[in-house]
């Protein structure tokens, strides 16, 4: 096979590059995710059954379940959820992410992003906000609540502002959160504030209750987070450009399910390889120890694939607050990052290395050869379902992925 | 030999490769050192050196491959 792995990288660094992520608007899992079905849960990171799920993913699926209607209390749904009537499947079959246990189901609203350079869509649901919500696995009736307003009322108002409102680029958005200390994984102050600046007038202009309208802008000041179900999706519709290309040694994905990390590689079509989710190091809510903290969990880790995150830190030095270290850290992250992708980003510049821009493109060689790990930085969900956010911190994946894909990438392509 | 004598004589110029400390060290007796961060390709794996062997193996022949056409 005549396969020059340089340019192949070069061509899956220039479909990431050329993406142009945009919202595109809101709707209904069941009506717009690929294969989406009534008993269909999807959740984070690559396969698992339910036996393997750690205790906030199995509780984010029993809260889904409720949610759905489909059990009508938490004895219920854990039945439920161990008979085959429930299929599992990751988001990112069904081109799609969710943060932390990333449960979604098929009433769920859900963003749908596009990359209008080449019409491919990706979805994820709305924010939910910190403490006890759905994604870290908590399933009281205070989160099923939750879920449904933002059913009933918050995504319909932003279903309806959407097209009132100016487009939406996310890349623009989020080379201008770079610019203002975010990076927009576990830090998205500055791009909630900029989506909201977008979307205020528009809401306005909707045919809701002012109370409605009040509520809706409300909700999204309070959370912080609230941009993160964009990031990520921005993320993924940016790296779905260089799937699959042929001979690509580049990282398309890395997602946890709290038991399993996994990654996918752009030069072995659909082919997931794992190894054991690791404990995220960081700063735990007062009351919470160690031995409180699941295993690493999530598809956010798609903003690190992407050259976000943990990749971008140099950019976000008041993170360090929030998920521990120092800012030289943050820097140190950021500069040890460029020695195992294959280029930088022409859109998010760092502005404390002189807008330089962010390591972008994790090539396995690379990891491989040199022995240095991608850099996470992630919430922590506690170990127990129902409990919910116990801290934030760092994280890296195991070896292990990257190891078994260079196994696997020397059988398929380097026999003769 | 005279070389030798000379060289002792010298001020000594250290490049240091790999651990730190041996710089660290070095750089507290006053001597000039540069410290490079070096590691054994894919942190001393032979399984995995021998993979990254044979890609490098096939990448060569690819380009000589390219090369020649």
């Amino acid at each position: 096979m005549l396969i020059d792995i340089q340019e192949a990288n070069a061509k899956a660094l220039a479909a990431i590059q050329a993406a142009q992520p945009i919202i595109k608007g809101i709707d209904t899992a069941i009506n717009v995710v690929p294969g989406m079905k009534k008993n269909l849960i999807l959740h984070a990171g690559p396969p698992i059954t339910w036996e393997k799920m750690s205790g906030p993913l199995k509780g984010a699926v029993i809260g889904g379940l409720i949610y759905e209607g489909l059990a009508a209390n938490p004895a219920e749904a854990e039945k439920l959820a161990a008979s085959n009537q429930i299929e599992y499947s990751p988001w990112h079959e069904h081109d799609g992410v969710g943060p932390m246990a990333g449960v979604a189901t098929a009433s769920m609203p859900v963003w749908i992003v596009e990359n209008k350079t080449n019409g491919r869509k990706t979805f994820c649901t709305l924010n939910e906000g910190l403490g006890k919500v759905l994604r870290y696995g908590a399933f009281s009736d205070e989160v099923i609540t939750r879920l449904k307003w933002m059913e009933k009322t918050l995504a319909p108002v932003l279903k309806a502002a959407i097209p009132l409102a100016a487009e939406i680029n996310l890349k623009n958005m989020i080379a201008q959160a770079l610019q203002m200390g975010d990076e927009v994984h576990n830090r998205n102050k500055a791009a909630t504030s900029m989506l909201i600046r977008e979307l205020a007038a528009a809401i306005t202009k909707t045919s809701f209750s002012q109370e409605e309208k009040a509520r809706v802008l409300e909700f999204m000041h309070s959370n912080d987070h609230f941009f993160l179900n964009l990031s990520m999706p921005a993320a993924k519709v940016m790296l779905q450009a260089a799937e699959w290309i042929e001979g690509s040694t580049i990282v398309t994905t890395m997602c946890r399910n709290g038991t399993e990390f996994g990654i996918r590689v752009a030069g072995l079509k659909d082919r997931w390889f794992t190894g054991p989710a690791q404990i995220v190091q960081g700063l735990l809510f007062p009351g919470f120890e160690e031995k409180d903290c699941n295993p690493d969990i999530g598809d956010s880790a798609i903003t690190e694939t992407c050259g976000l995150g943990g990749f971008s830190m140099a950019a976000a030095p008041a993170i360090v607050k929030f998920v521990g270290g120092t800012v030289s850290d943050a820097m140190n992250f950021t500069r040890k990052m460029y020695e195992i992708t294959d280029g930088e980003s022409q859109s998010f510049q760092i502005p404390a290395m002189d807008f330089r821009g962010s390591p972008t493109g994790i090539n396995i060689l690379k990891v491989c050869e040199k022995n240095i790990l991608p850099q996470i930085n992630t919430g922590i969900a506690h170990k127990d379902a129902g409990v919910g956010q116990v801290g934030a911190g760092l994280v890296n994946p195991p070896m292990k992925c990257f190891e078994d894909a260079l196994e696997a990438y020397v059988e398929m392509y380097c026999q003769n | 030999m005279s070389k030798l004598v000379s060289f002792f004589g010298q001020k000594v110029k250290v490049i240091n490769l790999g651990i730190p400390s041996f710089a660290e060290d070095l750089k507290k007796q006053g001597v000039e050192v540069m410290h490079t961060e070096w590691r054994p390709p894919a942190g001393g794996n032979k399984k995995i050196q021998a993979l990254l062997a044979k890609v490098e193996a096939w990448q060569s022949k690819v380009k000589a491959g390219k090369g020649a056409r």
